[in-house]
């Protein structure tokens, strides 16, 4: 199963859960993990998704993302887990 | 499962300190390619690389789109031109059109390089390697993505002076058909003893004829990274420095370990190998100058300074060693000045000299790099200025290299800007007493003593 990493950096503000989560469930991307911390004063969310049911390319799911971001005023990026792994586990 | 932090902490590095990868190179071998006709030549040369290379650059976006990281250059790198076309060439033009068929296909495939067109002559100079050399000057201004490079010398067999000594020639010349771009055509000339055959790394990149027929080489950066690591240990003794250096270049590599990894199962070509070097940018930030200034050098230059770099470049192989399957290129740090913002301030600060720089080479890959000099430089200074460089790594066993680019019409303290990734340089000042006696000799020097090293 590929997974995928979805960060939120940002001004906190109300509702940026549940826009993300929304959108992940309308395209049947399954949330397995979230954490949030702030750091400086910023929102920080990570999600980790299985998104093997998405219809949608990958692509599209992160272009779409994004712009759902600048509608709210957050910076969103989807990575695959693997840089991450690589990084970070030997 | 990774956490927060950790993938905070990797974004941190991409978004902040300038962390990338700073090549896929495919090594593509022309051997196949050989005819004595020069026209069926070039047609087997643009066939060969267009078919292989043609989904080097969607597949490069593909990746870098996928996991998040900028993949700066995609580039590639072929057999050196002296080996292919020897049996077709039979002048210095003849070299050109390759050259020109070099570029259309790396046009075509939308590469931002190919290196290769190279010859070496580490011992000697056939007469095609000599028409290759003496052809340099025409090919790179009369292409865009070409780049070339010189073997000229090596532990094992000596360094060839003939070859050094033409090459000061051919730089000013280079220099003087570039001039109306601030001589632009010597930062694709590169002069090399121990050149080593799987270098993804420009402009010195060629396919060495050891390699097999298409390979994937990728690159590495991320000075920012360690600058900013070693910004967290100020203080510290350099047991705390060197561990943290090194930590931080094993996580540098991964990345490029990954990427490598998957380019090379998506075009479906062998991975050769990740070359752990640092290389700098012009970017604020990231530069190696800046993180030895952080380890505690008021600039780089200053006493130290070559026991910093000698520290850097050790620890970042160490951990990269481990971060990766196979490691091969040139893996050290670059001193490149042009492109290096801290290198021009050190400079510029008159805390930096060719001399000082020179003494860095010893320690570090891969040479005199990226220096602008007055253009009214003597062709002998500069094939002087090569052998020193040359002689470095012939006795430490060393990749050395040289490029140099004098600035026709400008001089000391001005400065010339190259653009992009080439960056910007204020011309530095070359020694005014002359070698010419000494480099007009001809022949060879000898290769070292393997023993009593002292």
């Amino acid at each position: 199963m590929k997974k995928y990493i979805i960060t939120v950096v940002g001004k906190d503000s109300v509702g940026i859960i549940a826009k993300v989560c929304t959108y992940l469930s309308e395209n049947h991307a399954n949330i397995l993990d979230i954490s949030q911390t702030i750091v400086q004063g910023y929102f920080n969310m990570m999600m980790i998704v299985d998104p093997s049911a998405c219809e949608k390319p990958m692509e599209t799911i992160s272009d779409e993302l994004e712009q759902i971001g600048d509608s709210i005023g957050v910076k969103i990026h989807l990575q695959h887990e693997d840089i991450f792994n690589m990084m970070h586990r030997i | 499962m990774i956490n927060i932090f950790e993938v905070l902490e990797t974004n941190h590095m991409i978004q902040q300190e300038n962390l990338d990868v700073r090549t896929i190179t495919i090594g593509i071998s022309l051997l196949d390619c050989i005819d004595s006709n020069l026209d069926r030549l070039n047609e087997n040369i643009y066939r060969k690389i267009t078919t292989i290379a043609k989904d080097l650059v969607p597949v490069g976006q593909a990746i870098e789109r996928e996991f998040g990281i900028p993949i700066v250059n995609k580039r590639i790198s072929v057999t050196p031109i002296g080996l292919i076309g020897a049996s077709a060439c039979h002048c210095p033009e003849d070299f050109v059109s390759i050259a020109k068929t070099l570029d259309a296909a790396a046009k075509e495939v939308g590469v931002n390089f190919l290196g290769g067109y190279s010859a070496l002559v580490s011992k000697g100079m056939t007469k095609a390697d000599e028409d290759l050399i003496r052809s340099i000057p025409l090919a790179l201004s009369q292409t865009e993505y070409i780049c070339s490079s010189v073997n000229v010398g090596s532990t094992k067999t000596g360094i060839d002076m003939n070859a050094v000594r033409l090459l000061g020639d051919i730089i000013v010349e280079t220099a003087n058909r570039t001039k109306d771009k601030d001589s632009l055509g010597c930062a694709k000339l590169v002069v090399f003893c121990n050149a080593p055959d799987d270098n993804p790394f420009m402009a010195g990149a060629f396919h060495g004829v050891t390699e097999g027929d298409a390979v994937i080489n990728v690159g590495v950066s991320g000075p920012g990274v360690v600058k900013n690591a070693v910004e967290q240990c100020k203080g510290k003794d350099f047991e705390v420095l060197c561990e943290t250096v090194k930590k931080t270049a094993f996580k540098i590599t991964r990345v490029g370990q990954l990427v490598a990894r998957e380019a090379s199962r998506r075009l479906g070509i062998p991975f050769g190998i990740i070359d752990l070097s640092l290389a700098p940018t012009p970017a604020i930030g990231d530069s190696i100058s800046d993180i030895l200034e952080q380890m505690g050098l008021e600039r780089t230059g200053a006493p130290g300074t070559t026991a910093a770099l000698a520290l850097l470049n050790d620890q970042v192989k160490k951990g990269g060693v481990m971060a990766s399957s196979y490691v091969g290129g040139l893996s050290g740090a670059f001193i490149p000045v042009s492109e290096d913002q801290g290198m021009i301030h050190a400079v510029q600060a008159g805390a930096l000299s060719i001399e000082k720089l020179e003494a860095m080479t010893c320690v570090c890959s891969v040479g005199l790099d990226m220096i602008a000099i007055p253009g009214d430089t003597k062709p002998t200074t500069i094939a002087g200025i090569i052998a020193d460089e040359m002689a470095i790594g012939m006795v430490n066993a060393k990749t050395t290299a040289v490029r140099l680019i004098p600035v026709i019409g400008k001089d000391v303290g001005e400065m010339v800007e190259f653009g992009g990734l080439l960056g910007y340089a204020p011309i530095m000042p070359v020694s005014r007493f002359d070698c010419s006696e000494f480099v007009n000799r001809g022949g060879r020097i000898p290769a070292p003593i393997h023993s009593f090293k002292n």
